[in-house]
């Protein structure tokens, strides 16, 4: 076997040395009604590169991949061109098989990276800390829920209808267990945000205000209004950001009055990927630094005075606090993490503003005309790259009906809000630099099919 | 160029202090010492304003309706050049260890070689440029790799379904758990206490506290076992269940597993397995035969899916037909035409899955390691897993009994370990301790081993080979720990300091504690 490069010899010398006669009396604390005779049946042996490849070749060329279609999927996951470089610098051996730096002598190259990345995050968001990130944007969420109870003392989130809805299902399904309550409605089809309805909700009970930016349905949020309203009655505001290259063009969440700000990463350095590995962004307020959930990398020196980084407040972690620890989480997303920082560093503040803005010229682009197919409306004021449009049907059939056309031609809030027929007839619909001019005119010829 | 290397060593600093004052006699001006390189921040190499990628100018102005968002002024964030920005990551991964470079016997860690066919399978476009929200109808392939893991992991644990959306092994922890509480609360039962052995990993009690059980704990025989008495007598209608490391955290079986988990199915709890040490028995040891109803599975330790210098991880768990209708949505099923069907929430309850308790996380779990994974099953094969388990489980007892003579090992006397060797600090003379032999190893250019875990031992040193390492690289690695514990016990005060040959001396955790910077405090 490929991957296993004891021999029948070594094996054999190996059992003297521990003094076995088979490989078998080293197993012999399993009861015997356990022990199996030979492989497990029913399953296929051991099998070479080229046959394993052709299996997973064909599995893969049963999808139809984003590059190869007119694509405007977003709604959480976001297709952007990834520099060369990037992938290429992740898939060295020293950073790819590496592992948490526990032991920080002989991991300096992965520290210094998470101190970096920390510290871009940091400055992307407005805050004065972040954390070496969590699984994904959706878990990062409900952290940033569960801390915000932990610095109020209040058990009662309220959450602006523009949350992504498998955001809102994973703090629901934490609340459920923890018994926090969550406070949430599901999106009207209407062209801004309903700020009044969030602040309206805010009371004396309520610990956090979550709001998306921008949102679920591309629009934007008047975030320091909403903060004004949270901090006057003792809440935290939670901002949470689905699409980090949005960034470049729209003032940073912690500027606007963010207390916490988290995020879905995969947009900048991480691909597509079915859905993940993803990243989770996490950052707040210096003064709530101790109360951060996740890893966390801080500069020190060694015992010759050189700067160096290690992995620090671990007081906070489960290894050392066990169940009083602030959250189960073990990991971070690190090589994310690196795709991630990668990217950022040779996009630059400068770099990511560029991208911004082609991302938003693209949309408008998409937006004027799609607003020339006969029965399709726009629905948003502002947005940045993704927007909601409404058709004259239910918009699930129609997503349908464009794929049978070779056109991923958006995400259905059907989809998203099943049990919701208001939404029914919405699909949201993103651009990006990778959507071109024939891009955007296949959806709309195959729209106008679609819709006739 | 004075720019650079800001912190690091200066002329001015004057020599090293090191035992070995010769190699370190030459000090240079650029801080490198031939292939011993110092990096600066990207913060200290770049200036905002700059950028390192091409981007076609815009064709049109921003919207009127976006200028009142509009950000007052760009993310203070440099932007590299390819040639900088490719330097200044290779030269930081010139600092790191990994397995590429040597052995990692980091134990409950299951550090093997990572095949890079995973990484060529998980690149191609079929898997990796596709979103998870696209029709379904084109995405079936992917689908289909989802449903076949699943169907491997069923079959190789013997159990009954899994949950596949868990992003690492504590999230596959905490669903687990999640899952006993929903069907307790569907049987109306209010059971509020989780037994935990003492020699568990610290996430079991942090999960089960999350989930809102009060932990008790479970204490261990003088064989380093789970003592059965103790945990019979504490059962009882609050006990909802118990959480057990098999193999467990001390390198051993753990015997009596089924004993245990029919005592507390007798009591109307449920037996949570943390699987994190499943590569000693993979393809050998059903653990569904051992009554467990749910146990995670590190697709990043027994099926080689890369650690990535910590993440991202995927954590599926196993689940018993008891457990089985509560686990989390979306899922994938085989319909009766062959295809595969993603199951979100609209249709779970036409599924007959209408108990599901709810979301893990946004869409559908961590699909770059479930094709890595596949791909590393596949190629091994029933047959091959068998052999990973016999191999990972030879190569550990090698080296428990090649250094029993020099090191104290608590639980030598308990009969074979499994996949990981422990020892104690309890035969290093006076002033020596865990953390010098560590440090030592470093020196010796490999990893160290899992340091002051399992807590049930003084001064643990836990190592797991794994069954990729070879006889030749066992017996280097073995010829660097006897020499090791022959300075300590000659009281060398160089093991006092060490590491000497790594890119940094010790550091200092007491300063970065006490006075956080956790970010580039420059403009």
């Amino acid at each position: 076997m490929r991957y296993l490069p004891l021999t029948k010899a070594d094996r054999n010398e190996m059992l003297g040395v521990i003094g076995a006669a088979t490989v078998d009396d080293l197993f012999v604390d399993v009861p015997a009604a356990a022990r199996l005779a030979g492989p497990i049946a029913g399953l296929p042996l051991r099998a070479s590169e080229m046959a394993v490849e052709r299996h997973m070749g064909a599995l893969a060329a049963k999808n139809l991949s984003a590059g190869a279609a007119p694509f405007f999927l977003g709604a959480g996951a976001y297709r952007h061109h990834i520099p060369a470089s990037v992938d290429h610098l992740i898939q060295r051996g020293e950073f790819l098989t590496a592992y948490t730096p526990y032991q920080p002598e002989i991991a300096q190259g992965t520290l210094q990276v998470l101190f970096e990345f920390q510290t871009q995050v940091a400055r992307l968001f407005g805050v004065d800390v972040a954390n070496a990130s969590m699984y994904d944007g959706s878990t990062a969420c409900w952290e940033a829920v569960a801390m915000a109870g932990r610095i109020t003392k209040r058990r009662k989130a309220v959450i602006d209808r523009g949350l992504h809805p498998h955001y809102v299902s994973t703090a629901r399904t934490m609340a459920k267990f923890t018994g926090d309550v969550i406070d949430y409605k599901a999106p009207k089809l209407e062209a801004d945000c309903d700020t009044a309805g969030v602040i309206s909700a805010i009371d004396a009970e309520t610990s956090c205000v979550v709001v998306q930016y921008p949102d679920l349905l591309g629009r934007i949020p008047d975030l320091a209004a909403i903060a004004e309203a949270a901090h006057g009655a003792g809440a935290l505001l939670i901002a949470v950001v689905t699409e980090p290259v949005s960034l470049g063009l729209l003032e940073a969440p912690g500027h606007l009055g963010a207390d916490i700000v988290v995020g879905e990463g995969q947009a900048i350095g991480v691909g597509l990927q079915f859905g993940g590995p993803y990243l989770g962004l996490f950052g707040c307020r210096e003064k709530f630094m101790r109360q951060m959930p996740g890893r966390l990398c801080g500069e020190t020196v060694d015992a010759e005075g050189k700067r160096g980084f290690v992995l620090t407040l671990s007081t906070r972690e489960q290894h050392i606090r066990r169940e009083k620890a602030t959250s189960n989480i073990c990991t971070n997303a690190g090589l994310c993490a690196l795709a991630f920082s990668i990217h950022m560093t040779l996009l630059g503040g400068e770099g990511l503003e560029q991208l911004a803005l082609v991302n938003h010229a693209r949309a408008q682009d998409l937006a004027e005309r799609l607003a020339k197919v006969s029965g399709v409306t726009i629905l948003n004021g502002a947005y940045f790259n993704e927007f909601t449009v409404i058709l004259p049907k239910d918009a699930r059939e129609v997503v349908r009906e464009l794929a049978d056309r070779s056109v991923l031609g958006g995400v259905s809030l059907g989809r998203l809000y099943p049990d919701d027929a208001a939404l029914a007839n919405g699909l949201l619909v993103t651009a990006t630099e990778c959507t071109t001019a024939e891009d955007i005119e296949a959806l709309a010829a195959a729209l106008e099919g679609v819709l006739a | 160029m004075t720019a650079l290397n800001t912190a690091g060593w200066r002329p001015e600093m004057g020599p090293a202090q090191h035992p070995d004052q010769e190699s370190h006699a030459q000090e240079t001006a650029s801080g490198d010492k031939g292939l011993m390189l110092e990096e600066p921040l990207i913060f200290e190499l770049g200036k905002p304003g700059s950028t390192g990628v091409d981007i076609d100018p815009a064709s049109r102005a921003p919207s009127d309706t976006l200028e009142r968002f509009r950000r007052k002024s760009q993310a203070a964030l440099p932007g590299l050049t390819e040639p900088e920005t490719v330097r200044h990551y290779t030269r930081l991964s010139r600092q790191n260890y990994a397995i590429d470079l040597g052995p990692f016997p980091l134990g409950s860690c299951t550090m093997k070689h990572n095949p890079r066919l995973n990484e060529k399978i998980a690149r191609m476009a079929g898997f990796a440029d596709l979103h998870p929200l696209a029709p379904q109808q084109t995405t079936r392939g992917a689908l289909a790799v989802i449903n076949e893991l699943a169907h491997w992991l069923i079959t190789l644990t013997g159990m009954h379904g899994v949950a596949m959306t868990p992003k690492a092994g504590a999230h596959g922890e905490l669903c687990g758990v999640l899952c006993i509480k929903a069907a307790l609360q569907a049987r109306g039962e209010d059971r509020r206490v989780m037994l935990v052995p003492e020699s568990a990993h610290g996430t079991n009690p942090a999960t089960a506290a999350f989930a809102g059980f009060d932990i008790e704990n479970i204490p261990a025989t003088a064989e380093g076992r789970v003592d059965l008495a103790a945990l019979k007598a504490r059962l009882g209608p609050d006990v909802a269940g118990v959480m057990i490391t098999n193999p467990n955290t001390c390198g051993l079986f753990e015997p009596d597993l089924k004993v245990i988990s029919d005592a507390v199915h007798a009591a109307g709890g449920y037996v949570y397995c943390d699987g994190a040490n499943f590569n000693a028995i993979v393809g050998r040891v059903r653990p569904g035969d051992l009554g467990v109803d749910a146990m995670h599975i590190n697709l990043h330790k027994t099926f080689s899916t890369p650690h990535g210098g910590g993440g991202p991880g995927s954590g599926p768990v196993v689940l018993s037909e008891a457990l089985s209708p509560y686990g989390p949505l979306p899922y994938t099923a085989r319909m009766a035409d062959g295809t595969v069907r993603l199951i979100e929430e609209e249709d779970a309850a036409e599924m007959g899955h209408s108990q599901a308790f709810g979301r893990m996380a946004a869409f559908h779990g961590q699909m770059g390691m479930f094709t890595r994974a596949l791909t590393y099953i596949l190629s091994h094969g029933a047959d091959g897993l068998k052999q990973v388990a016999e191999d990972a489980v030879l190569n550990a007892n090698y080296v428990l009994r090649s250094l029993e003579d020099v090191l104290d090992a608590p639980f030598g006397q308990s009969g074979p370990c499994m996949h990981e060797a422990l020892f104690s600090d309890d035969n290093l003379p006076d002033g020596f301790s865990t953390l010098d032999i560590a440090k030592g190893l470093i020196d010796e250019g490999f990893h160290p081993m899992t340091v002051y875990f399992p807590l049930v031992v003084h001064g643990a040193m836990l190592i797991e080979p794994t069954e990729t390492e070879s006889k030749a690289g066992l017996d280097r690695f073995i010829g660097s720990m006897r020499s090791l514990a022959a300075r300590a016990k000659a009281s060398d005060a160089t093991l006092k300091t060490a590491p000497h040959y790594a890119p940094r001396r010790r550091l200092d955790e007491t300063q970065a504690a006490r006075r956080p910077v956790l970010n580039w405090q420059g403009n």
